[in-house]
């Protein structure tokens, strides 16, 4: 889908970004005027680890450019009463070495190593990655497993839309043209919760063929509350709702986890692609879910 | 359309001030306006690794972010690294280990050995393969890649435990 190309520019014969403008405001009232004044062909970076290869590739050609990593206001992680706010800017880097979040939001630090490589980690932010909402990624399915809150910041002023309301369709967010994602809040695990990561991967660092977060409320042994949530499995991070239900009350025994795989046929509709027939992920994904539940009935 | 700025960056410990637009890839900045070549220019997304540089002390690819961004940073590359003679034992590791051929990786690889040596403790022979997950080698299958980094893993250690044992003994 490359858009037209230019003979006469160099720049446009070569694998390059068509050529836009390029601001750096220093606030966050600075860049939702920036945006507004260049009208919606506008972009925000921050990280731009997904977005350089796509002006790259030319599917998409913005003509202003407004690089909001330099916001102070952005940044940031600090406990706030039962919920951890995370600052946009947060790079993957961080989340992995952060203590606070391995403490209080562990599905975005268990996830954290699976996501691309080290230099990527570098640069890429969560805020960037759960406004892109890529449904292969790790962070918005993470984000959907803890039951964040999205904090989001347009001229009507800033507002928390909850992780179930957030995912719409395919790289579609609660996320408005010219909002700006400014954390990710994140409801504190308590002594009860256990939780587990994992993703099935041709090679480290791809996306995953699927993978999935599970957050689980263990009482006495039994399933109070649990949020399953699997990427790479559709157009969106998904919530396996009927497996959730048919957990709660229960014991985390072979017949519950099961139960539970077999609930998946519900829960789940992944495309077929060239590698990847729907019932093989489907099959993979009860591997996974079977593996993820056995973990936290070791851990109860 | 071909809006200039001014872009401002120390690179290698120097201040550079250039004019550019604001689409050029912080990788044809380096090599076409400052002609550093060390820098290789892969896949240009992300993938390869050959054009890793330090972005204020972070690796970083610079195929995956425009110079404009790097305005007020410091970047090192891989001739940076060199000159300083910080790396020199990893170079002549990768010599001795045969760790090159066509040598394209080479300054890619040099980076993420460098970040992961610079960290406290000793890799494990995995923990390298993580750290290199980002590096496309098509030459040497990267056994001999990885035996370089954990020879010079292993001697940077046994050099600290042997001022250690300096200190003690005094």
């Amino acid at each position: 889908m490359v858009t037209n190309l230019d003979v006469n520019d160099p720049g446009d014969m070569l694998l390059k970004a068509r050529a836009f403008s390029y601001a750096r405001p220093a606030t966050i009232a600075e860049a939702l005027e920036m945006f507004q004044t260049a009208g919606e062909d506008a972009s925000y970076i921050a990280g731009g680890q997904s977005l350089v290869p796509t002006l790259a590739l030319r599917l998409q050609a913005p003509q202003a450019l407004i690089d909001i990593a330099h916001i102070p206001e952005l940044r940031g992680i600090a406990q706030d009463g039962g919920w951890l706010r995370i600052g946009a800017l947060t790079r993957h880097c961080e989340t992995l070495s952060d203590p606070l979040i391995a403490q209080h939001a562990p599905l975005f630090h268990d996830a954290a190593p699976y996501v691309a490589h080290p230099a990527i980690r570098n640069k890429g932010t969560l805020g960037g990655s759960i406004a892109l909402a890529d449904p292969a990624s790790e962070f918005p399915a993470m984000a959907l497993a803890m039951g964040a809150e999205l904090e989001i910041v347009g001229h009507n002023g800033s507002r928390r839309v909850a992780a179930d309301d957030y995912f719409i369709d395919l790289f579609r967010t609660a996320i408005e043209p010219g909002e700006l994602l400014t954390a990710i809040h994140v409801p504190i695990v308590r002594l009860t919760h256990r939780w587990a990561f994992d993703e099935l991967v041709r090679r480290r660092g791809d996306y995953a063929i699927v993978g999935s977060g599970i957050l689980a409320d263990v009482r006495d042994n039994r399933i109070e509350g649990i949020r399953i949530v699997f990427f790479g499995v559709g157009n969106t991070p998904v919530r396996a709702k009927t497996a959730e239900q048919g957990l709660i009350g229960r014991q985390l025994d072979q017949s519950a986890i099961a139960a539970a795989q077999a609930a998946l046929g519900n829960d789940l509709a992944p495309p077929d692609d060239e590698h990847t027939p729907a019932m093989m992920r489907i099959h993979l994904a009860r591997v996974l879910l079977g593996r993820l539940l056995s973990r936290i009935a070791e851990a109860a | 359309m071909s809006e200039q700025i001014t872009i401002n960056l120390t690179v290698n410990g120097e201040d550079v001030s250039q004019t550019a637009p604001p689409r050029e890839t912080l990788v044809d900045f380096l090599r076409t306006r400052l002609q550093l070549t060390g820098t290789h220019m892969g896949c240009e997304m992300g993938v390869c690794g050959a054009c890793l540089v330090l972005l204020d002390g972070r690796v970083v690819h610079s195929c995956l972010m425009f110079a404009a961004q790097a305005s007020g940073s410091e970047v090192e590359t891989i001739e940076g690294l060199s000159e300083r003679g910080i790396i020199a034992d990893i170079q002549e590791a990768f010599h001795q280990r045969n760790a090159l051929q066509c040598g394209f990786c080479t300054p890619g690889m040099l980076m993420t050995a460098y970040a992961l040596l610079s960290q406290p403790g000793v890799p494990s022979r995995d923990d390298i393969r993580d750290a290199l997950s980002g590096n496309y080698c098509r030459c040497t299958g990267y056994e001999a890649i990885v035996d370089a980094i954990e020879n010079v893993a292993r001697a940077r250690a046994a050099v600290a435990n042997g001022r250690q044992v300096e200190e003690i003994e005094g």
